[in-house]
């Protein structure tokens, strides 16, 4: 899945069964369209993640397959049922909600047993508990079943509410910003657990986040949203090549942009104009004409920063440097296009010779490695 | 060493206070209740435990108070429990802190002209005389014990939905949200999540009205019209009317001392009750 036109369906092509799906769902706060007829399915096993800045509608979503939200119109099918209707407490999804809204009147093992116990009939008090060790030590808070929920730290809470929803074995797992509120450290940690335990469990998780880093490193799939819609769902790797606006590019991976006007186009080529006159070539995917505002966006490590000049290559002045390890990012000043991020490879850095703030020196890319995209 | 000096400067004040006007005279009561009174009233010096020796004597408002602010207690708990929950969990938050004020404002009249309208509303010509010209026989409200309780709620209620309305209204929705998340229906969600987090508010309530309740004697002696009897009416009658003092003070001694194991039995049930010390600042 590559590229969609707006408020079409977005389902996953390699048709696996669906375990949830969206049918127009739309949802409206007085005049906010919160989500704008939202039609997606959510295959079986998947890990699926909402991006999109704060206030896009990525919640409300969620909240509607949780069923803490009615659409205002639209349907919402969880294994085959329409659920549109459903109150929460009868759907087999669970949530790990942004502030974890764990019971402060119970222990850490009773928190995690409260859906077991919801359950009719009721299991047993010895299968409950079995089934919350087995929930602690997969979180790894073996013998913290005892514990008060303000003795535990903030990530040790995250794990906890991730216990209590996983032991329910749910159809769907939703995770709404489940690591914003834990230190970087802690949260790189937890993506990689978050995503060892999808495996391992097999459910399917639907992730919200505003973190590209955190959809990246963690999805099959990514949904981009803008204002209540989807704009474009596909594979992490599909996103950040085949972006198919400037929004989405820019909200996956970093990018540069020239903003002009699609001069020219002949099948997937097509030429961008700046307001000062510079022309440069691009592969085009959208349904772009030619007099359109538009945008060239070029990746960092596309770009080559070398000293001396060659044809077609573009005069910069190095403004910054960070030595990143294996690259070196450099900030570089055109009079015309403004700043540029050039990520260069630590072997080509070596072969170019390094470049300090203020010296001059000459970048280029291929013109395949740029990307006429629309603005909205 | 200079903020300790500004600690003791600030806490002054209220240590005199306490000293003065509360250590001192409960030691005047203690010592008074070991003595005798005096042939034309009054106090003579003795140590002897004959005063409370005859504390049966005033066996009915004893039993009076100790059954009526109990159950006072109770029935405006079940009164004010709804209430509350409405105002912190279902009324329109436009409409919310008009809705407080209503509830407070009786406050704003003196506790004697309101139980003055109940004896009228109790009285030979308000109730009864509607439920009498109804068929249902004559009945006799005032001067009841049912005229002092309905006095007590109606006077009492604010204390009660105040503190219940502010642990419901900190009580974090989410958790409701996350209960209904993990399957339990509504009235479920109310006994597991609901109800326990709100303890705090309803025992601060609780206590509130039963202390307030043990010391009165207003609404007794107004709507109970000296047929029932509080600890309360019957100091003032034995300081002021029959001046028996030492008496009086053992009488009163012994109301210290319910009420102090009550205010224990209060602390140690919030210490169970969770143990975040902020629930306690409500008190
Ligand atoms: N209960 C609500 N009442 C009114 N507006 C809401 C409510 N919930 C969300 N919104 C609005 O809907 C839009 C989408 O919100 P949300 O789904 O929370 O976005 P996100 O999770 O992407 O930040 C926002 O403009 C928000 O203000
Ligand atoms: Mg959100």
């Amino acid at each position: 899945m590559q590229s969609l036109p707006h408020g079409t369906s977005a389902t996953d092509p390699d048709t696996k069964p669906l375990i949830a799906e969206f049918r127009a769902a739309t949802k409206r706060y007085g005049d906010i369209l919160a989500a704008d007829a939202l039609s997606f399915g959510i295959g079986k096993g998947e890990f699926l993640s909402f991006l999109g800045p704060s206030g896009c509608g990525k919640t409300t979503a969620l909240r509607m397959l949780a069923g803490f939200e009615t659409p205002t119109s639209g349907e919402v099918y969880l294994d085959g049922e329409r659920v549109t209707d459903v109150p929460a407490y009868k759907r087999p999804v669970n949530m790990v909600f942004q502030h974890y809204a764990l019971f402060p009147h119970l222990t850490v093992a009773d928190n995690i047993g409260y859906g077991l116990r919801q359950r009719r009939p009721r299991p047993d008090r010895a299968e409950v508990a079995r089934k919350v060790d087995r929930a602690l030590e997969m979180v790894r808070l073996t013998g913290f079943g005892p514990r008060r929920i303000w003795e535990m730290s903030g990530g040790q809470q995250q794990r906890v509410a991730l216990a209590r929803a996983i032991v329910n074995e749910p159809k769907v797992l939703l995770l709404d910003e489940p690591l914003a509120a834990l230190d970087r450290k802690l949260r790189r940690e937890m993506q990689i657990e978050l995503q060892t335990l999808q495996r391992q469990l097999g459910i399917t998780f639907v992730l919200v986040t505003h973190d590209q880093e955190e959809a990246l490193s963690m999805s099959d799939r990514i949904c981009i949203m803008q204002s209540g819609r989807i704009v474009q769902s596909g594979s992490p790797t599909a996103l950040y090549d085949q972006p198919v606006s400037r929004y989405v590019a820019d909200f996956v991976g970093k990018s540069n942009f020239i903003d002009g006007t699609l001069m020219t186009r002949s099948g997937n080529a097509g030429q961008v104009q700046t307001a000062t006159g510079h022309r440069f070539a691009g592969r085009l995917a959208g349904p772009l004409g030619p007099g359109a505002n538009a945008s060239l966006s070029i990746r960092p490590e596309q770009i080559g920063l070398a000293h001396a000049a060659r044809d077609g290559a573009e005069p910069v002045t190095v403004i910054n440097r960070i030595f990143l390890g294996e690259h070196t990012e450099y900030l570089v000043r055109h009079a015309a296009l403004g700043d540029l991020l050039v990520l260069v490879a630590r072997q080509a850095e070596a072969a170019e010779g390094g470049f300090a703030p203020g010296d001059a020196g000459h970048v280029t890319w291929a013109p395949e490695a740029g990307l006429i995209l629309g603005l909205d | 060493m200079q903020r300790r000096l500004t600690t003791w400067l600030l806490l002054a004040p209220a240590g005199v206070w306490f000293a003065v006007m509360l250590v001192l005279p409960l030691c005047f009561v203690l010592v008074f209740s070991f003595g005798m009174r005096a042939p034309a009233g009054g106090y003579v010096p003795a140590f002897t435990f004959e005063q409370y020796a005859n504390l049966p004597a005033r066996g009915t408002a004893f039993l009076n108070t100790l059954t009526l602010a109990p159950l006072g207690t109770l029935l405006s708990l079940v009164i004010a429990y709804p209430l509350a929950y409405f105002l912190a969990m279902r009324a329109d938050p436009k409409w919310r802190t008009t809705l407080l004020i209503l509830v407070i404002v009786p406050f704003w009249t003196s506790i004697l002209i309101r139980s003055y309208a109940w004896i009228f509303i109790l009285g030979g010509q308000g109730l009864p005389a509607i439920i009498e010209w109804l068929g249902f026989g004559p009945v006799r409200l005032i001067n009841t014990p049912f005229a002092v309780l309905t006095g007590i709620v109606y006077g009492y209620l604010p204390l009660m939905v105040l503190p219940v309305y502010v642990s419901l209204e900190r009580l974090d929705k989410r958790l409701l949200e996350a209960s209904a998340d993990l399957g339990a229906p509504p009235l479920r969600s109310f006994l597991q999540v609901t109800l326990p987090l709100s303890l705090p508010g309803v025992a601060t309530g609780c206590m509130l009205v039963f202390i307030l309740l043990m010391g009165e004697f207003l609404i007794p002696a107004m709507l109970g019209g000296g047929k029932v009897f509080f600890i309360g009416n019957a100091l003032v009658d034995l300081f002021l009317q029959s001046r028996n003092w030492a008496f009086g003070a053992a009488v009163a001694v012994t109301l210290v001392v319910i009420m102090l194991v009550t205010v224990s039995l209060y602390m140690w049930l919030m210490r169970r009750m969770g143990g975040q010390r902020d629930d306690m600042a409500l008190m």
